[in-house]
């Protein structure tokens, strides 16, 4: 299959955003028309699969949350417990697992049974939908594209809570010695669509996941044509303690009339949360005593 | 019936249509639309063209054999003066329909239709185009749900998705030099039905489902009932602009496949897939590169620009596929009903037009319509039969016989199979 042909990403990016600013503002009637949920189904719309996901967390996701990586959650009551949230987390180390400890803990909520959780999306890169295998597991564990409309869809109309990586792919090739050094937001456009959708931005700082799942070397040279860039890393993540830290919601509601079509703005946005994640990933770092039991 | 749906950008509502031109009437989908549109009694007059003979019943369409000769379709409008021209030319179902022979209409059709009911003194107010998902096209970096206004991500390749973009580039040329039409277009998705071929449907049939190893597609289903009627739809209020008609959910290729009771067959690799569809071409499955992507990347269509302006599906993908299960496991015993009707020139011409025909009662008039009554049974004996034995006998029946069959079996047992097999029937003879 002929992967070389020129792709019109950015300018169908562009018209997505425009279009959907200008016809489908306003159109709260769209979010009624939701198709309804049927109940004989095991999968959602977006192919995530309720049974795969449920074994996931049962086993893999358990033994890594509770045992393996002791996962330690602040702020988790900073999650809504109603209405759509974009969750804006450091990208740090390989395989998206912290994508996954991520999401149990705000499946578990605070804990007691006093604040049930919620479910969280997961915005994937196109990097992983593509591996033949991966990327059908990653769907069925509840990966969506990162596409602005998809996240339109999410936000606005579904209300869900997504959490995305708007370091963008590079980041996760990093090597081990600029760990939690945060890199320029690449996917500004997943930060507009929640100012788009009028949901608040979370940021989630995340300590631990870097040690876990280092990258030793990243051959991005060679241009592979699969996989893009070969990166030396461990098949398995090392027991590193990893700590969560939800922070406070950034409101987008009020930043004026159309504020998505601003992409400056949408860049002050995004170094505001990189400098607040980037501030407290230091403050943990430097306040934890060892890097495996933390 | 709110003839303005909440997205009318720019559209003035148009009279109601009463005179309708139908292109491609000797398809699927152009015979069983006109069947449709007979049965509403605001349409004055119904006009099909097409090269070959209709190939379903129709009580009043007339048939003009045309192609598309722009002066002739021209000629035509203006006599019969036209106001609504419902266009199910391009593409039947994404593919050619098989029995029509293999050649598209293509593009060409599509602009010299719009260069005839274009022009000043042309009475056309409305302009129905039938399109097709595949303007979207399936891609790695596609949006899980195309909504409308939203375009291809990559670039059309093959002759088929070349003739959507065309067309519908051409449609909307047309619709911006006439602001005074109302002009829909509506992009199919794959439709599932029990007289439909298309390469989709034939990959279903198998008793084994080749798939792409290593891909689990999102695919979405029509049923041809909603196609049908959304086109009717379309004709019968203003809907300016373009709509997905889709049904509700979207579907896992394993999720399908675990529907119709199959197992999935990865024989495909993840890389050199196309090439190894053709293999598959050799041992007679037709695999076209726009199947073999569908088997990769999948597609979901966002429907709810149609559903907001008013229409309602009656069936979701899911159930379109329930109902595609229940059609392979029929087929068996109802076998290929397609020779039922042969258009014969003389013989129509005779029942429209000679005054010696007598305006007989409407076989469909009088039939129970209403559920939920008590009849009496049309086959003596009838309560008495079992289920493979009505299969049997389902297929001599009359038309009349079937549907008061199909309101007594309504109102009393409710068999399941029975109902399926006796709709299945009435479809196939333009109940």
């Amino acid at each position: 299959m002929g992967e070389d042909e020129p792709a019109l990403t950015a300018a169908g990016t562009e018209i997505v955003t425009r279009q959907a600013a200008g016809e489908l503002d306003g159109h709260e009637p769209l979010r009624e028309q939701l198709p309804g949920i049927e109940a004989d189904r095991n999968l959602t719309d977006w192919g995530q699969s309720q049974r795969v996901t449920a074994l996931a967390d049962a086993t893999v996701m358990r033994f890594l949350f509770d045992y393996w990586n002791r996962v330690e959650v602040e702020g988790i009551e900073w999650i809504p417990r109603t209405g759509g949230a974009l969750l804006v987390a450091n990208r740090a180390g390989q395989l998206r697992l912290d994508a996954g400890l991520i999401a149990k803990a705000v499946a578990q909520g605070s804990g007691g049974g006093s604040q049930s959780g919620r479910h969280l999306q997961v915005a994937t890169s196109r990097t992983y939908s593509e591996v033949p295998g991966l990327g059908m597991v990653v769907t069925k564990l509840g990966g969506v594209l990162a596409h602005p409309a998809n996240l339109q869809r999410l936000l606005f109309d579904e209300q869900a809570l997504v959490l995305v990586f708007p370091e963008g792919d590079g980041a996760s090739s990093k090597p081990l010695r600029w760990r939690y050094r945060l890199r320029k937001f690449e996917r500004i456009e997943l930060l507009q669509a929640a100012m788009r959708a009028r949901v608040p931005i979370i940021p989630v700082a995340v300590v631990g996941s870097e040690e876990a799942m280092p990258t030793f070397a990243s051959l991005s040279a060679l241009k592979l044509p699969l996989i893009g860039s070969v990166r030396l890393g461990l098949p398995l993540p090392l027991p590193a303690k990893v700590r969560l830290r939800f922070l406070k919601p950034i409101s987008t509601g009020d930043l004026g009339e159309a504020p998505w079509r601003d992409r400056t703005l949408a860049h002050e946005l995004a170094e505001e949360i990189r400098g607040l994640l980037q501030e407290n990933l230091f403050e943990m770092v430097a306040a934890r005593r060892s890097v495996w039991l933390g | 019936m709110s003839t303005s749906g909440p997205i009318s950008s720019g559209g003035h509502p148009t009279p109601r249509s009463r005179r309708v031109l139908i292109t491609g009437l000797s398809s699927q989908w152009g015979g069983r639309v006109a069947q449709l549109l007979e049965q509403d009694e605001a349409i004055d007059v119904l006009v099909g063209v097409d090269t070959a003979d209709p190939r379903h019943e129709l009580e009043r369409t007339e048939f003009v054999r045309v192609g598309s000769d722009d002066s002739l379709l021209r000629r035509i409008i203006r006599a019969a003066a036209i106001d609504t021209i419902l266009d199910t030319r391009l593409l039947p179902d994404g593919f050619a329909d098989a029995n029509v022979g293999k050649e598209l209409a293509g593009v060409d059709a599509t602009r010299s239709l719009l260069a005839a009911c274009g022009g000043e003194d042309s009475p056309v107010r409305k302009f129905v185009f039938k399109s097709s998902a595949d303007y979207y096209g399936a891609g790695k970096d596609d949006p899980s749900f195309f909504s409308e206004e939203m375009m291809r991500t990559r670039m059309p390749r093959t002759a088929l998705e070349w003739d959507v973009a065309l067309g519908e580039a051409a449609v909307n040329e047309f619709a911006a030099d006439n602001p005074g039409l109302t002009v829909t277009t509506l992009r199919c998705t794959t439709a599932v039905g029990s007289d439909l071929r298309s390469p989709h449907l034939a990959l279903l049939a198998l008793p084994m489902v080749p798939s792409i190893l290593g891909f689990d597609p999102r695919w979405q289903f029509v049923h041809e009932d909603d196609v049908l009627g959304a086109m009717a739809y379309a004709v019968q209020h203003t809907l300016p602009g373009a709509y997905n008609v889709a049904g509700d959910g979207v579907l896992a290729l394993s999720e399908i496949v675990s529907l119709l009771g199959k197992a999935p067959l990865p024989v495909l690799p993840p890389w050199g897939s196309v090439f190894a569809s053709r293999q598959l071409r050799r041992f007679g499955l037709p695999m076209p590169v726009e199947l073999v992507r569908d088997l990769r990347h999948g597609r979901g269509l966002d429907n709810r620009r149609l559903k907001s302006a008013g229409y309602r599906f009656r069936y979701t993908s899911r159930e379109a596929v329930l109902r595609l299960r229940a059609h392979h496991r029929l087929q068996p015993l109802l076998g290929s009903g397609d020779d039922s009707y042969r258009y014969e020139r003389e013989v129509e011409e005779f029942l429209r037009w000679s005054p010696s025909v007598r305006p007989a009662l409407e076989p469909g008039a009088e039939a129970p319509s209403g559920e939920g009554r008590k009849t009496a049974a049309p086959i003596s004996a009838y309560d008495e039969l079992t289920v493979a034995e009505l299969l049997a006998v389902i297929g001599s029946l009359e038309a009349t016989q079937m549907r008061e069959l199909r309101a007594h079996e309504a109102a009393g047992p409710r068999r399941k199979a029975v109902l399926e097999a006796l709709d299945q029937q009435l479809m196939r003879r333009g109940g």
